[in-house]
């Protein structure tokens, strides 16, 4: 019998509704991925107002669904859903599980990926920290604290990868429960635990890996944010999500759970397959790196591609960690502009009130200007040719600065030139908008030593 | 010989990572991949996306499903909590590549333009405006 496991959610806000027709077709593992980068960094804001908070609120909505197929022993679920603040998280699974009148069930709580206190250990123990995107070196995350003193350090955690899930699974866990690991690891961990993979077997790790990659954002490898003919997907309002039928020889077949919508083909999975990748000969995961220019992709139809032929290259010695800093606040506002000429105003608009706001002797660090209707997205690749006859142009013009009052202040002297500047045609949607300004956060990706952080890491199970 | 968008040919998908934004570009044929293997290099890629990608620009050939990634560094005005760009993840910066030109030998087979979409079926999926008041007041 392949092992069935499931990716019920892709990120923080995610279809909850999306859970209950996989577990109902019999699912193994249910695992639940919602940690995006900057996700841990809005953690932290949560955890400042109040200290039980700092992992993902929607965790008790998943687990009322999920819970009694883990009561039954049908199905196992994990989750990263711990964010900062996993053992606040697995405190509230188990609420959710008194609540439902459930008992004898283990909840394994993960932590040790929290790195936001150990910094200076880390430089004291000799890591750069050097910025492992762009190779900027660490004077340089100095420098951006516009003095002596780095930032304010917001959130810094590394990407954990299988072993502690693993350990949870062998002492017999039903509900696991991290903070930040890598997030194909909540998907391969199952495998090296029901299969008894080496974690020096780097083909079925690489594997295993694909599976997490393909499963890890729901409906993305189901046919959501598809290129292709998009309008042909079926029931796009009741998407199914992906499930891995996995073998112990490393083979797969990806499929989604029955009577939903969406679609599985090979045009869907390799949209998921090469996002967000990098070099796809060598994706890089904590436990292996994975090949995936090896895999073989077959269509078998009716929803069912088959994955094999995966191959896997040792792991590197470290963890790949994200600090998230504080960077300045940003505000924005934006005006519409009607035909005729609706472009020529947005542009001398835009001009006009960048003066006012340095004859106000407003300090702005940064300006960015958009022109929606126009290449608010596409920036230079679109050409101008039609510009000039655009029915309607959208202005949006944000900018980074020190604080939030400020930022406000800077919206504020668009207001007066509702009557003094360009005509706005402000019948069709021509309301000045000034946005509520918003703290912004720089994100330094480092390489720490696995040794350095593995010393730290360690599981914790509660049965109730 | 034409010219022809690769709107006409392929089909993209873009994502973030920190400050650097991954677009891979997915052929329907050997035949396209082939021609964008040949025509789409990372040079075209960073001059057609010059003024955004502020760093290099490196390009991976995946040929297992007939695809090219490209890999564009600082490219997302800092990286999506830190940009002030309204597409702060690059997430339509795949559909931006799909502007680029290539030149097919002709317009036929693998090189027909795929289908435009079809939503005639949009107009039949929901209720119509004013039916969800009147049956909740039923």
């Amino acid at each position: 019998m392949a092992l069935r496991v499931a990716g019920g959610q892709g990120f923080y806000g995610d279809d909850v509704s999306a859970t209950r027709p996989l577990l109902e077709s019999g699912i193994d593992y249910l695992c639940l991925e919602g940690l995006a980068e900057l996700t841990l960094a809005i953690l932290q804001k949560d955890r400042q107002r109040d200290e039980t908070l700092g992992f993902n609120r929607d965790l008790p909505r998943y687990l009322r669904v999920a819970l009694p197929f883990v009561g039954t022993g049908r199905t196992k679920v994990i989750t990263n859903a711990g964010g900062i603040n996993p053992i606040a998280a697995s405190r509230v699974a188990i609420e959710t599980a008194r609540a439902l009148g459930l008992s004898g069930l283990k909840i394994a709580t993960v932590v040790g990926d929290d790195l936001t206190a150990r910094l200076g250990e880390l430089r004291e123990a000799g890591m750069t920290l050097d910025n492992a995107e762009t190779g900027e070196p660490w004077s340089a995350f100095i420098a951006a604290g516009g003095g002596d003193d780095p930032p304010p350090v917001l959130s810094a955690s590394a990407y954990l990868g299988v072993a502690p899930i693993v350990e949870a699974l062998r002492a017999g866990a039903d509900v696991v429960i991290t903070g930040r690991v890598a997030d194909s690891a909540l998907f391969l961990a199952p495998l090296v635990h029901e299969f008894g993979w080496a974690l020096d077997d780097w083909d079925r790790l690489a594997a295993g890996t694909v599976v997490g990659h393909l499963a890890e954002c729901s409906g993305q490898s189901t046919g959501g944010n598809l290129s292709g003919e998009w309008w042909t997907v079926p029931e796009p309002w009741s998407f199914g999500f992906p499930i891995a039928e996995c073998e112990a020889d490393g083979s797969s077949v990806l499929t989604k759970a029955p009577g939903t919508g969406g679609r599985v083909d090979f045009d869907t999975v390799r949209h998921q397959l090469l996002y967000e990748v990098h070099d796809p000969s060598r994706y890089l995961a904590p436990d292996v790196v994975a090949d995936f220019t090896s895999l073989e992709v077959a269509d078998l139809g009716g929803d069912r591609v088959r994955l094999s032929g995966c191959r896997g290259l040792p792991a590197t010695p470290t963890y790949k960690a994200l600090i998230a800093h504080e960077s300045g606040w940003s505000g924005e506002t934006r005006v519409a502009f009607a035909w005729p000429d609706a472009y020529a105003k947005a542009v001398a608009t835009a001009a006009i009130f960048r003066r006012r706001v340095a004859l106000a002797g407003y300090q702005v660090d940064e300006w960015h200007e958009e022109y929606w209707g126009i290449n608010a997205l596409g920036g230079p690749t679109v050409p101008l040719d039609a510009a000039d006859e655009a029915p309607e142009v959208s202005l949006r013009v944000a900018w980074r600065c020190a604080g939030p009052d400020l930022a406000s202040a800077i919206a504020r002297e668009m207001v007066p030139l509702g009557l003094s500047a360009p005509p706005w045609g402000l019948t069709a949607s021509g309301r000045t908008v000034i946005g509520k300004p918003s703290q912004l956060l720089g994100l330094w990706p480092v390489l720490v030593d696995k040794s350095f952080v593995d010393s730290a890491v360690h599981v914790a199970i509660e049965e109730i | 010989m034409v010219q022809l968008a690769l709107r006409e040919l392929c089909g993209t998908r873009s994502g973030d990572k920190g400050d650097t934004v991954d677009i891979a570009l997915f052929a329907y044929s050997p035949e396209v991949y082939e021609l964008i293997r040949d025509q789409v290099s990372a040079e075209r890629v960073a001059a057609h996306f010059g003024g955004i990608a502020l760093g290099e620009v490196r390009r991976y050939e995946v040929p297992n499903v007939l695809a090219l990634n490209f890999v564009l560094t600082r490219a997302l005005g800092g990286g999506g909590p830190r940009s002030l760009r309204s597409d702060n993840l690059g997430k339509s910066l795949g559909g931006a590549l799909l502007r680029l030109s290539v030149e097919v030998p002709h317009l036929e087979g693998p090189f027909a333009p795929r289908p435009r979409p079809d939503v005639s079926w949009a107009g039949t999926i929901s209720p119509p405006f004013g039916a969800a008041k009147a049956g909740s007041g039923g």
